[in-house]
Parts: structure tokens; sequence; C-alpha cells
């Protein structure tokens, strides 16, 4: 299982043709405690870079954006009950939903995991 | 995910006394109002809000105005600006009120104590330098005024409170709630009111900017107090109902569409005499066409600033002008301002969020019950 990362903090776990999607463990410090998360359609069709998703802190709403592009097979219904998972697992069982990916050529331009701890460290 | 804007130049922000010491708690430091102040602690916003309804909260608020008004003619002159009955505000005692102007809008909300030889107001941090040169311009040859900017303001807000500063000023405990009192906090010099803004018990702390850190290190080291933040600070006003200005209210906005007919004292209405009475007489006769209203949004989902409220034919009824995540009401919470027909509490609306509706409905404020001083 290999796990990639994108610039905007987005975690991807491949495994064959499906995927797991959230947001980093960074992210969920930067958001604060998370109170509520809109999750797509199961079924929806999401494209590279576009929205996905959106979690929301305390004080505001950010977008969480598709690292790939795929159909929706799962979402994590646990995070409209427990929202808090996000903060306190957010790359374990924080996760935000599955995806079967339709271009996983789409991964190469990912970070993996030792890039994407360089690249947060050149944030902070 | 969509990443805050890059945070300006601490260099270009103004600074608190106590900026070095939010930075040494690990304060998250955000711009606001020109200073560079904590949103939040490491402990985050959600617990710092409920730490400060368990316990005792202590809020860095040194960004806002401290003015004194002197002159024997101070409290007329200053009616002049305002709605409120301040010839008529005992000695140490305070009081809520607004700058208003010749349409009846709000130019400011504040507070405003007579501390004997003086007036002494406190006003918002995005407002000082407006309401300085408008007072300055009205109250010309009638009354001094004068920017403390010299002094630093904490609030100490919470159920603990009280037992707190008793500790260092044994007479705190004793004060009226919405009163005033110089006193000495270990040996240095302060002035107290018992008043806040997040509904609970709680004083408001002036001083000396020099003897603020160690205050703040004196309050900080009791066992029930925690440092919180600005967006604790912002959802605990929230839940209590209370206006944020420029947000809740504004030039545009008039008292009674804001619903603060309380702060229209009884002589006042009867007498006129302040900006744009006529036109807030008038609405206080036969209504205003809106009004400033809490909302509860059903679920779970927050409904923010600028949120659509429409009905369920998606006319538009009003707007959201706050909202947010309320940590005690265990649920999102607004306030904005709809159709006076669909003030009442209760009232099914639809609010337009990222282009969804949303179900919620009119609910009365505070969102949580207040529990101010009344011993």
């Amino acid at each position: 299982m290999t796990t990639k990362y994108t610039k905007d903090h987005e975690w991807i776990r491949v495994e064959g043709d499906t995927a797991t999607v959230g947001v980093s463990d960074y992210a969920q410090h930067q958001l604060g405690d998370v109170v509520f998360v809109e999750l797509p359609d199961v079924g929806r069709t999401l494209e590279q870079g576009k929205e996905a998703a959106v979690v929301e802190s305390v004080k505001a709403a950010s977008e969480v954006f598709a690292p790939v592009s795929g159909e929706v097979i799962e979402v994590n219904h646990e995070l409209e009950g427990e929202p808090a998972k996000v903060n306190s697992g957010a790359e374990t069982d924080g996760w935000f939903f599955k995806i079967r990916l339709s271009n996983p050529a789409e991964l190469d331009a990912l970070m993996d995991e030792a890039a994407y701890k360089d690249y947060v460290e050149g944030l902070q | 995910m969509t990443q805050s804007p890059g945070t300006d130049s601490s260099e270009s922000l103004k600074k608190t006394p106590l900026h070095a010491l939010h930075v040494e708690l690990g304060g998250k430091m955000v711009p606001f109002a020109g200073y560079d102040m904590p949103v939040q602690y490491p402990a985050g916003i959600l617990k710092e809000h409920q730490h400060t309804r368990a316990r005792a909260g202590l809020f860095d608020v040194s960004h806002m105005g401290q003015v004194r008004l002197t002159g024997d003619d101070a409290a007329a002159a200053l009616e002049a600006l305002v709605p409120g009955d301040i010839k008529g505000l005992g000695e140490r005692r305070m009081r809520y009120t607004l700058f208003l102007n010749e349409t009846g809008g709000i130019l400011d909300d504040l507070m405003v104590t007579n501390a004997g030889d003086h007036l002494f107001l406190v006003v918002n941090a995005a407002r000082k330098e407006h309401d300085v040169a408008h007072l300055t311009e009205r109250l010309k040859g009638r009354a001094e005024v004068e920017l403390l900017d010299d002094l630093a303001l904490m609030a100490l807000q919470g159920p603990d409170a009280a037992g707190v500063l008793a500790r260092f000023v044994p007479e705190a405990a004793d004060m009226k709630f919405m009163s005033y009192l110089p006193a000495t906090f270990d040996g240095v010099p302060v002035v107290l009111t018992r008043s806040g803004y997040t509904g609970e018990d709680g004083y408001e702390i002036s001083c000396d900017k020099a003897d603020a850190e160690a205050i703040a290190r004196a309050l900080l080291a009791q066992p029930e107090v925690e440092p919180i933040g600005l967006g604790a600070r912002d959802s605990l006003r929230l839940e209590a109902g209370l206006c944020l200005y420029g947000h809740d209210i504004d030039e545009t906005t008039t008292p009674v569409e804001a619903a603060l007919e309380w702060a229209l004292s009884k002589r006042r209405r009867a007498e006129g005499g302040f900006p744009g009475a006529e036109i807030v007489l008038a609405q206080l006769q036969s209504g205003a066409q809106r009004r400033r209203v809490g909302i509860r949004p059903d679920g779970r989902q927050p409904a923010r600033e600028h949120t659509e409220i429409v009905d369920e034919a998606g006319n538009r009824l009003g707007e959201v002008t706050s909202g947010g995540f309320g940590p005690t009401a265990n649920g999102p919470v607004a306030m904005g301002y709809v159709d006076i027909g669909r003030a009442a509490v209760d009232t099914p609306l639809t609010l337009m969020v990222r282009g969804k509706p949303l179900a919620a409905k009119v609910a009365a404020m505070p969102f949580v019950p207040q529990r101010y001083y009344r011993g």
C-alpha cells in the first residue's frame, strides 16, 4: 500500500484500482477543531484538483480537493456523528471517502511520504 | 485543502503589551483590527470556549480603545451622540450604549462608565480612531477627549472568575454586575469593571501597560485560569447573543432593527436629542421592516456570515450576519436579519449554504443561559 500526498494536504492510500482519501495530520492541525464534514455522494465523479468535500472548523469552511479523478464508491459515515475523528485520526479513522481511480497515472504527480514531509517542513 | 491566506508580516501589525506572552504560550497569531492577536492557543477554540464556561478564561482585549472624557458637562455632552441615559448613570455604574448617526444607524457600540471625576469609555478596536475623532469633533469645547493608549485591558470570564480575582482584590467579590472599582492588584493600580462579552460572570481589568504582563501571569498561574484567544471570544459572544460591530450592527442598522431597543433609555425616548432620533422613535412606534434574530440551522452544518436567508419559494428574506458552531449549544448557531414578518421564534427559514438549501428556524437568544452576577 502506498500513500501519496498533494500540495493541498490531502492524502491518498492506493490498493489496486481503489484508494482511500483524507486530509493530512498537518491539515487537521491547521484547521483546528473540526465540527462538520460535507462528504460527496457515493457514485459522484470527481476530477483531480477539483472540490470533493468540505470540512468545517469552528471558525471557517475549507475545501478538500480530489487528489485523483474517479468515482466515489464509499464515504466515511462515522464523520457525520464524530467529525472530531478528522483531528484525532486524520490519516487513519478520519478518512473521508474511497474512490475507484479512472486514471492511475495521475498518482505520478503526487508526493510520496518523504517528499510531503519535506514540503511541510518548508512551510513552517 | 484550501489554505488560509498568507499571514501579514507581523512587523506591520500593532502589538498589545501582552504580545510576547501570547507567543510564549504558543498563541496562533493572526491579524485583527490592525493588531497581531492570538486566535487560539494550543488547546484550541473548542476547549478554550468550554473552559471559559466551566472555570475561568483570560482574554487580552488591549487592542480595544479606552477613552477618558473629562469636563463638568461631559455626561450631557455625550448624550448628544448616544440614546442612553448618561446624566443619570450613577457613580461607579456603567452601561452599554451606541454611537448613532443622523439616519439612526449605529457607528459603534461601547461601554460607558461613570468614574466619578470622568467618564470612562471602552470602544471597539476597529472603530477607536473613528470614535475618538467623532467624540473630539462633536464634544469640542464641552469635554476633553483622551485616548488612553498607555493602558492594557484584560477580561477574566467564567464562573470561577470571581473566586480567582478575590485572591488578589478581595472587594471584587462584592462588586455588582455593571459596576466599576479602582483597586490594587499585587500592589499595582488597576481599574475593574464587572462586565464582559461572554454571557458569564466576569471582570475587565484595566491597568498600565507596564503592569499587564505581571497581572496576566499572576492570573494564569491560578489553577482555574487558561488563556483564551479571539476565536473562542467570538463563539462565546455569539452563543450569548451579543453583537459584533461591523457584522451584526453597522451604519445601516438602527437599534430597533438590531433588537437593541433596551439600549434606548426611557427618558431619552421621551426627550429625543440624539442623532437619528426621529427615525428611531418612529420605528419604536410602528416597527421596523426587518429584525436581528437568532437562527438555529437544523442538523450540524454551520451557516456563516453572508449566507442568504430565503423562504420556501426562494424569495430573499435576509442574511446571516454571524454564524458558526456553538460548543456549549452543541450545534450550529447564527444571527442575522429577516423581514419583520418572519422574525417570530420558531419561524422556519431556509439558508442557502454553498448553493444548497439548509433548513433552519428562528431561535431565541441567548442560545446558552446568561449567568451574570445577580448577588
